[in-house]
């Protein structure tokens, strides 16, 4: 009787709507509870991380031109794929250490998360925007434009759910991403970059890296092309020198904990208020 | 003025040559694995540091298109000055190049800078017009101030086989010339294989051009390692022939500085350390000056730079 040879898959980084393996050539090793050798994920370097920025500023023109029901769409279609591919997400996670309860209830929170977002992506203007009242002959208009490039720092230990908790918002806004997440979530970082090129999320909107936020994230608030960070991942011991840094580029940093609010939201975008003389 | 320049065999023959010029052929394969394997040489830091700044010194920025106008042209000239608004250490480029109309503002906005007024002439980009009026248009961007042109050689001729037609044009290009620098452009994407391309660069040498360079930058195909290789090699056999050095000019498709410093080993390891100079060898470009000076900047930060800091034009 023969044996079949079983075939492993190799974890890849998402950068440009494609999935390459890490410039570094580095891998980290993931074992299960159990200690056995599950997958090798691609670790993210510098470069990768400077090549995901360069493909989400590529991204964001047109993915911030078109309209907010049409990213509605696309982001209530990463919910529909998302549910479709449960079963791996919760088995990914269970190696990462979750109880298969656990895990549903993680796989359930992302998916409800996307769709709330999604919900969100039409709605924000209409809350935050509008036409002011002001004293004087003038019409004066409120209106949310995206930040540009955001840097993600998703919790290594958030599951699914930490991700779109994070990457939900950003899309919704109008912004493109570059999330990093590693430790137990790095399986599941690099599935969902599957469930994104399969739902009509255009290459580089969002970028995903496997790897160490000690290592990269100074890179990321560093870059004078990344025009908000979130810091929600990071250890918050770490969180001070890095917030220092955002203020040497101006770059804007929060921590929105993937809370699902108008605070959330509003942290993922500007507001631009214009004067304009009115016809008296 | 027919020069009836004949190819026999592995030989040029005619009357304008002081010697048969021996051509050879090329090995594409063998080319094309030279090629890449140069192009993707490590470069360590201080060398890096050194070819990003030969990059910009060696560049020839470029506009040609047709809603060109003064204003972009002096916008384009202010770059070539100060690559980098922020940094003074930073130096000009080679030359601007421009067409033929725009010649009068860029040596006006130039100044006496040292930057080179380049000026395309001759029908750029298809060459496709009467030679008297190709010539014309030599001498008046000559006139208005250009020190150098870059023209393109008739390759429906040498693609048919008449080689002397092609010879003479180009001689009769750096006639009209005068003082001023010739380039001639190959336009390698359409001649075929490397065996024309190095066909071409040896007539092109041979009828006198200081400088053979590789496309207009208007095909889809550009300059490719192995075609900048193939050219190289031809400069370093026609100078082992005849004794006389002509310059490289490499033009289209080459956008970052990764692409730039792989040129850079290909001519140094196949030409020598005396081609990296802006006399002997440049980089037909627009958008690779901004790559260049970020990276730049990213070297005296140790920060990531910001496309959007640097002006356009």
């Amino acid at each position: 009787m023969t044996t079949r040879t079983p075939v492993a898959k190799t974890y890849k980084l998402f950068i440009g709507g494609a999935f390459p393996r890490s410039e570094s050539g580095r891998t980290h090793p993931v074992s299960d509870r159990k200690g056995r050798l599950v997958a090798h994920v691609a670790w993210a370097s510098r470069k990768d991380l400077r090549d995901a920025v360069r493909a989400a500023r590529g991204a964001h023109g047109a993915w911030a031109a078109r309209t907010p029901y049409n990213r509605a769409q696309i982001v209530y279609r990463v919910a529909e794929v998302l549910e479709g591919r449960r079963a791996q997400f919760e088995d990914e996670l269970g190696v990462g250490g979750m109880t298969p309860r656990a895990a549903r209830a993680d796989v359930d929170a992302a998916v409800d998360t996307a769709v709330y977002w999604a919900g969100f992506a039409d709605k924000h203007e209409q809350l935050v925007g509008g036409v002011n009242p002001v004293a004087g002959p003038f019409l004066n208009v409120s209106q949310v434009i995206p930040l540009g490039v955001c840097g993600l720092a998703c919790p290594d230990d958030g599951g699914v759910a930490g991700l779109v908790g994070l990457i939900g918002p950003a899309l919704a806004a109008g912004n493109t991403a570059v999330a990093i997440a590693g430790g137990p979530s790095a399986l599941v970082t690099s599935t969902l970059g599957e469930v994104l090129a399969t739902s009509d999320i255009p290459g580089g909107v969002v970028n995903l890296l496997t790897g160490d936020h000690a290592a990269l994230m100074g890179w990321l608030v560093d870059h004078a092309d990344v025009d908000m960070v979130d810091l929600s991942g990071v250890a918050p011991e770490a969180r001070g020198e890095l917030v220092a840094r955002t203020a040497e580029n101006l770059t804007r940093s929060a921590c929105t904990e993937g809370r699902e609010d108008l605070a959330t939201i509003q942290a993922f975008c500007d507001v631009r208020t214009v004067w304009h003389p009115a016809r008296i | 003025m027919t020069t009836a320049l004949v190819r026999d065999g592995d030989r040029l023959h005619g009357d304008a040559l002081r010697a048969p010029l021996a051509v050879g052929g090329v090995d594409a394969v063998a080319l094309a694995s030279r090629a890449a394997r140069l192009a993707g040489r490590s470069i360590k830091r201080e060398s890096k540091s050194a070819g990003l700044e030969l990059t910009v010194r060696c560049i020839d920025l470029t506009t040609l298109e047709g809603a060109d106008t003064p204003g972009k042209v002096r916008a384009l000239c202010m770059r070539a000055l100060h690559p980098d608004p922020d940094d003074p250490g930073v130096p000009p480029v080679a030359a601007v190049c421009v067409y033929p109309s725009m010649v009068p503002y860029a040596v006006e906005y130039l100044g006496d800078s040292g930057v080179h007024v380049a000026s395309v002439a001759g029908a750029f980009p298809s060459g496709q017009s009467d030679l008297a009026a190709r010539l014309d248009e030599i001498r008046g961007a000559v006139a208005d101030g250009a020190h150098e042109i870059d023209i393109v050689i008739n390759r429906g001729a040498l693609l048919s086989g008449h080689l002397d037609v092609v010879f003479d044009e180009v001689a009769a290009a750096k006639e009209a010339c005068g003082d001023a620098h010739l380039k001639t452009i190959l336009e390698t994407g359409e001649l075929g294989s490397y065996d024309q391309v190095r066909l071409a660069s040896m007539i092109a040498m041979a009828a006198g051009s200081d400088v053979i360079k590789t496309s207009t930058g208007k095909l889809p195909v550009s300059a490719t390692p192995p075609v900048a290789l193939c050219m190289a090699e031809a400069i370093r056999d026609y100078e082992a022939q005849t004794g006389r050095a002509v310059g490289l000019k490499l033009a289209g498709g080459i956008r970052t500085s990764k692409q730039a410093l792989g040129y850079l080993a290909i001519v140094a390891e196949t030409l020598g350390t005396g081609w990296l100079t802006p006399g002997m060898f440049r980089f037909g470009a627009s958008t690779l000056l901004n790559d260049v000076v970020l990276q730049m900047r990213f070297r005296a930060t140790g920060r990531y730079a910001r496309p959007d800091d640097l002006p356009v034009d």
